[in-house]
């Protein structure tokens, strides 16, 4: 590209980021509405026009955590005093912090379901990338009979939406005793995105030269030693990039949660919309769940961001 | 001492041979090339020798025991490829490395053996750089010392210094031929530039079609090709081939290129060693430099036209029109002024080579 640019060009870029930025800030504006209302008082959550400039508090965050009841009278003033600054909170929205018989706090239901959402997503992850890494490794590096016919066999377990067997699913699980566990979630998200995992992968494998394990073969190596020491590092971008598609497939995951699992094994998808309809619906509580839910997924992608970018390109730059 | 031999190694992709039948023996020390065109199945022996590709028929042989059935872990053989094939996470050193690992030798072991491989290759300031970082010329150093380290049985290289740019390749070539007088390994080396073949191999073995066509030193190759293809493929400018007529003269044999209306005079000799070989299947193949040119007539020298001059520096090529045909002649640089000048060629008839035209074989005539 010319080093010089004329001023044609500088004001077309000025108006290239003016309009990169407005973009920006639509895509941007959900987000900024669940994590202002997420740090709101309840009474500032639901005016109109919407409250932007306010004294931010994190009493939504204390609502979520724990298990509440509505105040019938007002607590005395011992109470109050007795209280630990964070219950105060509770009492000052009119609520009170449910505890048992010997005092202890009890926690609401969301930790749970957030470990929940953890557990199932971080293994079905690992379990789909791993096993779709093997296996478009072979299709990848062995003469296979009926090659194409079996990846298209792959590709076409995502060609129903899923949810479409989710009654017949259901059935099943329950048959098999697999209804509210983990292992039921982890199974049925490893199965939706294996078919992805295979396809994404044998693209990133395609583009290794096989030359590097021969060199390593040659080298004195067994075949499971050059795709440890050789083939798993260089697909290093590609795993990043389908792990994190993997991870969010199965984060957000909703229909089937609902559908397969109610109390133990529950995720959080279902069960934040679930707060909405007990009592008044406090929408601070609500934005705080949703808040904190959004946060793995963008650790995540912060994290293996070099990778990604990388990952989504590949192919595309001559190396 | 490694000795290694090939004996009767089929290979087929699909339903293509491509390797058809092969014998070969090379000893210790010896600087094997393999050249042809690609496509002749070169490529596919070297990788067959290193274990990378299954054969289907015949033995590999490495001292004395077959080995087509070992994993190429296992046959202590090193390999350079085309692509160079460095792992591009890995350092210089982590590289070179690499091979030792997989042997059960100390750490302190592998570090002075990286280094001494490193200080014979001239790249030990680059020990600590990633691939990415290197020239060309640096990445094949590079991955010759990878193959070097482990002192294995042989050498096979892949067109190791095809990716490189012509001054590069000079220069790397020369340093081949350096590295290989001092160590000494049996190299095989895979290549389809003729200079590389010639300059650098005890013995050429010529492929075509998957079959072998000849296998003699690189002066052999040039001055006594076995059959056609051999003696087109090899020597730039290519040898000129012309089908000939041989009629019997007084005290000569008289040679008839393209039909022209007198024929170049030969030894009489040459009727003999013909044998009665049927004339109308008969070839005349001379190189450029076997055809003599003068400005003025003189015994023997036949008429002819120059239809282009081309340069080369140090000398030009001639193309001569006689008869029909088209003989290339090289000559003194500017010996001949340019097209359509009038001169005199004659044969030289002790580099004059005869083929039979129907199998392409070398009558092996000398005169």
């Amino acid at each position: 590209m010319a080093a010089v640019t004329t001023s044609t060009e500088r004001s077309l870029n000025k108006l290239a980021i003016v309009g990169v930025l407005i973009v920006t800030m639509i895509f941007l504006a959900p987000i900024y509405w669940i994590a202002s209302t997420a740090f709101k008082p309840r009474n500032l959550a639901t005016t109109i026009p919407p409250t932007v400039v306010f004294q931010p508090e994190i009493s939504p965050f204390v609502k979520l955590f724990t298990k509440r009841s509505q105040l019938r009278t007002a607590p005395t003033p011992e109470q109050y005093a007795a209280a630990p600054w964070w219950e105060r909170l509770v009492f000052d929205g009119g609520e009170k912090v449910v505890r048992s018989g010997r005092g202890e706090v009890q926690w609401s239901g969301y930790p749970n379901r957030f470990m929940n959402s953890l557990i199932v997503a971080i293994t079905s992850t690992v379990l789909a990338v791993g096993m779709g890494t093997f296996t478009a490794y072979g299709f990848s590096r062995f003469k296979i009979k009926g090659e194409q016919d079996l990846l298209f066999f792959i590709l076409s377990t995502r060609m129903l939406p899923p949810v479409v067997v989710a009654i017949p699913m259901f059935l099943m699980y329950r048959v098999v005793g697999l209804n509210d566990t983990h292992w039921g979630l982890i199974i049925l998200y490893t199965a939706f995105n294996l078919s992805f995992s295979v396809w994404l992968m044998k693209g990133f494998m395609d583009e290794i030269p096989k030359e590097y394990e021969e060199a390593a073969l040659v080298d004195g190596y067994t075949r499971m030693e050059a795709f440890f020491k050789i083939v798993l590092p260089e697909a290093a971008t590609g795993i990043a990039a389908t792990a994190v598609f993997c991870f969010i497939t199965a984060w957000n995951e909703y229909a089937f949660a609902l559908i397969m699992t109610n109390r133990r094994a529950q995720t959080a998808p279902p069960f934040i919309p679930s707060q909405v309809g007990s009592g008044l619906p406090d929408w601070t509580v609500i934005a705080a769940g949703t808040f904190l839910f959004l946060l793995p997924v963008a650790i995540f992608t912060f994290l293996l961001r070099n990778h990604l970018l990388r990952g989504m390109s590949f192919g595309a730059i001559r190396k | 001492m490694t000795q290694i031999e090939l004996r009767g190694v089929q290979k087929y992709f699909g339903a293509v041979q491509v390797i058809k039948d092969l014998n070969l023996k090379i000893d210790d020390n010896e600087f094997i090339v393999l050249l042809g065109q690609s496509g002749c199945g070169k490529t596919t022996t070297l990788r067959a020798i290193a274990g990378l590709e299954t054969i289907d028929g015949g033995d590999v042989l490495i001292d004395g025991k077959p080995v087509q059935h070992l994993k190429a872990a296992d046959r202590d053989i090193a390999m350079v490829f085309q692509s160079f094939s460095l792992y591009p996470h890995m350092s210089v050193y982590e590289n070179i490395a690499f091979p030792l690992r997989a042997t059960r030798k100390s750490k302190a072991e592998i570090d002075s053996e990286v280094r001494s491989v490193a200080k014979t290759l001239q790249i030990s300031d680059l020990l600590a750089r990633k691939p990415s970082a290197l020239s060309g010329g640096d990445m094949q150093r590079v991955a010759i010392g990878r193959a070097l380290v482990r002192r294995p049985k042989a050498m096979l290289m892949d067109e190791p210094i095809g990716a490189l740019d012509a001054k590069l390749r000079e220069e790397m070539r020369a340093e081949i031929k350096r590295l290989h007088i001092k160590q000494g390994s049996t190299t095989i080396y895979v290549t389809h530039d003729q200079i590389e073949a010639m300059s650098l191999a005890d013995r050429i073995v010529i492929m075509h079609e998957g079959v072998l066509q000849q296998v003699g030193s690189p002066d052999e190759v040039y001055s006594r090709p076995a059959n056609l293809f051999v003696a087109q493929f090899v020597g730039s400018p290519v040898m000129n081939v012309a089908d000939v007529a041989v009629a019997e003269k007084a005290s000569s044999a008289s040679v008839t290129v393209g039909g022209a209306a007198t024929g170049f005079e030969f030894p009489r000799a040459l009727l003999s060693k013909l044998n009665g070989h049927a004339s109308d299947k008969l070839a005349l193949g001379i190189r450029p430099e076997g055809v003599i040119v003068r400005r003025e007539a003189a015994e023997g020298f036949l008429p002819v036209e120059a239809q282009i001059v081309e340069p080369l520096g140090s000398f030009d090529i001639v193309d001569l029109k006689i008869g029909s045909k088209m003989l290339r002649a090289r000559t003194r640089s500017g010996f001949v002024s340019g097209p359509g000048v009038k001169v005199f060629a004659r044969i030289d008839p002790a580099q004059a080579h005869f083929f039979d035209t129907a199998s392409g074989k070398s009558l092996g005539v000398r005169l």
